[in-house]
This record gives C-alpha cells, sequence and structure tokens, in this order.
C-alpha cells in the first residue's frame, strides 16, 4: 500500500516535470520561431531584436501566450507583425497559442536588444540614443548624430518625421548621404 | 450615455478629427519633409483614437467597434472640442492650432497616466511618448513662423487670434469631466489648463507672438454641437462605410 503510493507520487511529480519541460520547450521554440519574423518595414532587423514580444508564457488553457507591444498606435505594420508573428508560430512545434497586445507599459527603443542595434547600424539606420522620458529632454535630444557610413557628426536633421513613423531623415554634410535615425521613445 | 464612454469618446474624437483633418495636407505640404512630418502626426492620431474608440466601444457593450463608432455616427454623436475641426487655413494656421492641441494633449496625457483606469492610463501613457514628438515639431515650426518674416509673423498671429477663442472649450469643465475628476480617473481641467497656459506661453514668446485676450464662447463641440465643418469632414470621412456598409478591403 504505502509502496504504491509512494509510486504513485513519483510518477505524479515525474508527470509534472514532464510537463514542465515540454511547456519549456514550447516556449523556446516559439522565441526561435519568432527570431525569424522581420519587421516589414526594417528586414534588417526580427521584432525579437525590437523588443517588440514581451513575454511567451504557458497559459491556464494549455496554449501559450504571446505579448506583443506596437511601437507607436498608428503604425500599419503592427498589423502585418502580428500576422507574421501568426504565421510563425502555426508553422512551428509550439501547439496552440494566442497573441496578445500589450500597451503597458508603452514600448520604448531602449528595449532594442544590442544584437537588434548592431543590425540596424549595420542597415544604414542610426539606433536610438536613449529614452526620453519628458518633454524637456525630447526638446534637448538635438545633438548632433554620427552618420552611420563616415562617422561624420557635421550631419543635419532633412525632417523629424521620415519614412516610417519611428524614424526621422538625417543628412551627412560630409559625405553628402541621407541617412535614417530610430527616435527615441 | 454613462460619463466613462463620453468621457474616452470625447478624447477619441478630438485625435479622430484632427487626424482626418491633418491628412488633408498629405500631397499639398510646401513642402516633402512637413508632407511626412504632418501625414505621420496624421497617423499617430488616428492610432490613438483606435485605441479610444475600441475601448469605448467595449465599456459600452452595445457590440460597437472603432469602425462602427468612426463611421456610423451623426455629427450630434461625435464630441471633440471643435477647434479640432476647424480647417487648415494655410500652413501657419494648421500649425497653430496643431500647438494649440499638442500642448494640451501632452498636458492632458501626462496626467492620465496616472488614471485609476488602468486602459486609460495605459492608452495615454503609450500615446503622450508620441505626443512629445508632435509638440516638438508644431512648436519648431512656430517659432520659425513667428520669428520669421513680416508676412509669416503677421500670418501665424492672424490664425491665433482666429483659433484662441475656440481653446476655451478645451478646459470648460462640465458635469461629465467633475465626475470623471472626482472618480480620480481624469485629472482636474484646471490644473491641465495652468500647465497648458505655461507652456503655450512660452513658446508664444520665442515666437514673438501676442497672447490673445480670453473670451466667452458659445459653442460646445464636448456636448456635441459643432460648428459646419465637422459634417463636411464626416461625409468624407465616413462616405465609403455609409455607401457600402461593412465593406472591407
Amino acid at each position: 500500500m504505502s509502496t504504491t503510493l509512494a509510486q504513485n507520487e513519483t510518477s505524479a511529480t515525474a508527470r509534472e516535470g514532464m510537463a514542465a519541460s515540454e511547456a519549456s520547450a514550447r516556449i523556446a521554440a516559439a522565441w526561435e520561431a519568432l527570431r525569424d519574423v522581420e519587421d516589414p518595414e526594417i528586414p534588417a532587423v526580427s521584432i525579437v531584436d525590437l523588443g517588440l514580444i514581451r513575454y511567451v508564457k504557458a497559459g491556464p488553457n494549455g496554449a501559450l501566450e504571446v505579448g506583443l507591444s506596437p511601437t507607436y498606435v498608428g503604425c500599419p505594420a503592427t498589423e502585418v507583425i502580428r500576422r507574421s508573428a501568426r504565421e510563425a508560430l502555426a508553422k512551428s512545434a509550439v501547439g496552440k497559442f494566442e497573441v496578445t497586445n500589450v500597451l503597458s507599459p508603452a514600448w520604448s527603443s531602449d528595449w532594442i536588444s544590442p544584437e537588434g542595434r548592431r543590425k540596424l547600424h549595420a542597415y544604414g539606420i542610426v539606433p536610438p540614443d536613449r529614452a526620453v522620458s519628458n518633454m524637456r529632454e525630447v526638446l534637448r535630444s538635438q545633438q548632433p548624430i554620427a552618420c552611420p557610413r563616415c562617422q561624420s557628426l557635421d550631419t543635419q536633421t532633412l525632417s523629424e518625421f521620415g519614412s516610417t513613423p519611428c524614424k526621422a531623415l538625417h543628412r551627412c554634410r560630409a559625405c553628402l548621404e541621407p541617412f535614417e535615425y530610430f527616435k527615441c521613445i | 450615455m454613462s460619463d466613462l464612454f463620453r468621457y474616452v469618446l470625447r478624447l477619441g474624437d478630438l485625435s479622430l478629427v484632427l487626424g482626418q483633418r491633418l491628412s488633408e495636407w498629405v500631397g499639398h505640404s510646401p513642402a516633402l519633409e512637413e508632407d511626412l512630418g504632418l501625414a505621420n502626426i496624421a497617423l499617430d492620431l488616428i492610432g490613438q483614437a483606435r485605441l479610444l474608440l475600441s475601448y469605448a466601444g467595449e465599456f459600452e457593450g452595445r457590440g460597437r467597434d472603432e469602425d462602427k463608432l468612426a463611421y456610423m455616427r451623426e455629427q450630434g454623436a461625435y464630441f471633440n472640442a471643435i477647434l479640432a475641426e476647424q480647417p487648415n487655413g494655410d500652413f501657419g494656421q494648421t500649425i497653430v492650432r496643431q500647438v494649440l492641441i499638442d500642448a494640451f494633449q501632452l498636458e492632458l496625457y501626462e496626467r492620465l497616466s496616472a488614471s485609476r483606469d488602468e486602459r486609460l492610463a495605459a492608452i495615454a501613457a503609450k500615446s503622450v511618448k508620441e505626443v512629445r514628438y508632435h509638440l516638438r515639431y508644431s512648436s519648431s515650426w512656430l517659432v520659425r513662423l513667428g520669428d520669421g518674416t513680416a508676412e509669416s509673423h503677421a500670418r501665424v498671429q492672424t490664425a491665433l487670434d482666429l483659433l484662441w477663442p475656440y481653446t476655451v472649450e478645451l478646459f470648460a469643465a462640465d458635469d461629465v469631466d467633475q465626475r470623471m475628476a472626482e472618480a480620480g480617473i481624469a485629472p482636474s481641467l484646471a490644473e491641465v489648463q495652468a500647465a497648458w497656459s505655461a507652456r503655450i506661453d512660452a513658446i508664444l514668446s520665442e515666437a514673438t507672438l501676442k497672447r490673445p485676450a480670453d473670451r466667452p464662447h458659445a459653442w460646445h463641440g464636448k456636448r456635441g454641437q459643432h460648428s459646419e465643418h465637422l459634417g463636411y469632414i464626416l461625409a468624407e470621412m465616413q462616405y465609403l462605410q455609409r455607401t457600402y456598409p461593412d465593406a472591407r478591403w
């Protein structure tokens, strides 16, 4: 009797252990799949590099919960990103999942990973300096930005708003090339 | 109609109507950079409106989503302050209207981020990050135009004199505003006004513009009473959904 109980307990613990390791394998697979999803407007970086995936966790009903943050509230790429993320997850071995829109805390350009920043720079987009948390800092953040091609500091702002909501347009006066800057928010 | 529903619609409608107005500049701005700037601001505003109208619709619980609220409401059921619907005029007039509303949204959203209503606080905290860039853009243009040539100075001063009376409505607190403030959901409009006023004074002084005197003002967009301009905006914005209801593409 006591042996059976002990055996049952062992197998229950083993089952829980197996379920936990299965969940963590699915979570790892989900991250892996999401790492291949590119931002449609900046194909150089993945949505994981940009810090758009807030979490991947096992939900109570067995489905994985994936939290996705928009960069800018009106950014049309957000819809495409959500669809691409769903497609990538559906193709991989993650089982049931749900993609949730996460508004709070609001996405910050500080969440772009070091790898993401390196890729942005290599792509010709200057990565954001640091987050600006109030109006005074936004007004002050007009310091010179180094050209991603020739590193000259002799650059000027052409347009505070660029081809996408997250970028501003600049020009290098040394090599005369235009370049984009990822805005700090 | 519940207080929260009406309050959220006021904010959402302000963003939606101003966003729609600004988008009229697309392809017509004085320079490509300004086309990009105004279009990007319009896009952010419409993004804010989507979040706010979705929330209003869910809260109401009668099955109206953001699209139903944007495309299927009559003029009298829109609750934006009528400053937002005033015509674009020349570029200077658009910039003046933008500075007045950007500074209002900045001060309002900064405080609304601490709202007791979590959803509203999240929307405000997200939006205020974008509004700071709107105000940086609009206020730097106002300084350039005001402190520019005699012609540009005269034009923006005229626009400021024309639009100033409409700012009174932004801060005219009615029962809804008061109850929302008492519930800890909305900030006190008196506090928002004091902060807005100080910010606007600093910008106007740098732009060498004269602040017009406050005058009593009779329009009440926040109660659904609008100027003639809103009807034209809605006619254009709602045309497709009203002609082909539930059309998708």
